[in-house]
């Protein structure tokens, strides 16, 4: 049996396929989750992004309980985009029966950027990845508040973009869509829950 | 670069976002809806993105006459009444028309054959456009050529508005096969299959590398029930549009949430199953035979 760490992927809908390539270039191995059984093996999961609205309805309560019990414990969980959105505690301009799975002390806003000719490319600075990397915000969301124990990873212009809270982190933008690896390995290095 | 506050050098309309955007909309469905209420049934069931349109395909098969861009107003108040991109479709060649959805703020642009086209000869040129386009296609060459006329993503053509899926099993398969049947080839070899088949060589190439299109690629065109989607999921294609096929059935309510869950689902057929129980009746449909050849809209656009 293999001991390689495995790292699931939220596969119902979205740039899946983009998460699990770019865990194809690290050491670990990327996992396709879409039911409550799929959860049970791997060791963290991202959530990816595509539209949440969508993902949230795709979603079994049997995974939803898993997902929030397993972050809970310990599992580290990182989210881009829509990914970002189903973290998030709070979430503004989004369908009122939107329930986000809330694994985070953020309040987020939808497509805070405006329309798709509003989507950019753009460079973002942070210590958790050494530098200057390459952000895809396709209509992105924007972080509106966060509690004492989120840390700021990136900033864009005057909005943050990347956060951190213990094992889990949320990026507004796509690294997936960039040849660079430093936001995956960078998650990459948070420990797991004791199994 | 100043601390915290970076310059901003963002660059808008670039290939990267919108290719990325088909890449989010991915495993999803697209509906076809005519009214902002529509919409938002389509949304609650699922949808990644809604069509935009005064009138589904089957309608217009039906009423016949020249079909064109939907009034602005309309797009509007669907704009206004969901959350998910909306797209809209302008006429083969009719790029003032594509100006026009550009300017209301249209996520997406549909060059759809379904519409009567405006330009017998010419595509329209999308580069200069920084909202994304889709285009429909039957084979390969065709998805390649409207890729190097900027198209950031592609749909097989299908004969919308018939609630008959082997159009679209018939596209899907003639892309497919011909990326297939790049394998191996060696670049004087691409070259003159890239003539044969009327595609740039540099694309096809490209294609080659990857082994699937470089853009994503939608199935459309006549998918009416959960099995068409995961058919088509299945054969190969990234996603599915729904056009008459949600709402020209008995419940499109159900009709909507089953479809959306079939194209997730697509390799569990127990869940397909479950997905396929009492949904009403599905749209009637049309045998393709029996519809005269200048009816047919796939054979629109080159």
């Amino acid at each position: 049996m293999s001991t390689r760490r495995r790292v699931g992927v939220l596969a119902l809908q979205g740039d899946f396929r983009e998460h699990l390539a770019a865990l194809r270039a690290t050491e670990v191995e990327g996992v396709p989750v879409r039911l409550a059984t799929d959860l049970e093996n791997v060791d963290a999961l991202i959530l990816p992004g595509g539209e949440s609205t969508t993902m949230a309805r795709l979603m079994e309560p049997a995974l939803r309980d898993s997902i929030q019990r397993r972050v809970a414990a310990g599992m580290p969980v990182m989210g881009t985009c829509a990914g970002m959105i189903l973290m998030a505690r709070d979430v503004t301009d989004g369908r009122v029966d939107q329930e986000p799975l809330q694994l985070m002390d953020i309040g987020v806003r939808r497509n805070a950027y405006g329309r798709q000719i509003d989507s950019f490319e753009a460079e973002v600075e942070s210590h958790a990845i050494g530098g200057v990397g390459p952000a895809v915000f396709i209509r992105a969301p924007q972080l509106v508040q966060h509690g004492d124990s989120v840390e700021e990873l990136a900033r864009h212009g005057d909005q943050v973009v990347a956060v951190r809270q213990g094992n889990r982190l949320a990026l507004a933008f796509h690294p997936e869509l960039t040849p660079d690896r430093r936001w995956h390995q960078y998650f990459l290095t948070f420990n797991g829950e004791k199994r | 670069m100043a601390e915290g506050t970076p310059p901003l050098n963002d660059r808008r309309g670039t290939w990267k976002v919108k290719a990325g955007l088909a890449e989010m909309l991915k495993g999803g469905v697209i509906m076809d809806v005519v009214t902002a209420e529509q919409a938002k049934i389509a949304e609650d069931a699922g949808a990644v993105a809604v069509m935009a349109l005064e009138r589904v395909p089957a309608d217009i098969r039906r009423e016949g006459g020249v079909a064109r861009m939907s009034d602005p107003g309309l797009i509007t108040a669907i704009i206004d009444a969901v959350t998910i991109p909306v797209m809209a479709k302008c006429r083969i060649g009719h790029f003032v028309e594509a100006q026009i959805l550009e300017s209301l703020g249209v996520d997406y642009i549909d060059e759809s054959e379904v519409l009567t086209p405006a330009d017998e000869e010419h595509h329209i040129n999308k580069h200069p456009f920084k909202v994304p386009f889709v285009c429909g296609c039957r084979d390969l060459g065709e998805a390649l050529r409207r890729i190097t006329e900027g198209a950031a993503m592609i749909r097989t053509k299908g004969e919308a508005g018939t609630g008959n899926v082997v159009e679209a099993v018939r596209h899907m398969r003639a892309v497919t096969g011909g990326i297939r049947k790049l394998h191996g080839m060696g670049p004087e070899e691409l070259v003159v299959e890239a003539k044969r088949i009327g595609a740039p060589s540099d694309l096809l190439e490209e294609t080659a590398r990857l082994g699937r299109l470089p853009v994503v690629n939608f199935a459309a065109g006549g998918i009416a029930t959960p099995a068409d989607a995961a058919l088509m999921m299945q054969l190969g294609c990234d996603g599915i549009f729904v056009g008459s096929g949600i709402f020209k059935a008995e419940n499109p309510s159900a009709r909507a949430k089953a479809i959306v869950a079939a194209t997730t689902y697509f390799d569990r057929p127990d869940i397909l199953a479950d997905a396929s129980k009492s949904l009403g009746k599905a749209m009637r449909g049309l045998e393709i035979g029996t519809i005269p050849q200048e009816e047919l809209l796939a054979s629109r656009g080159w």
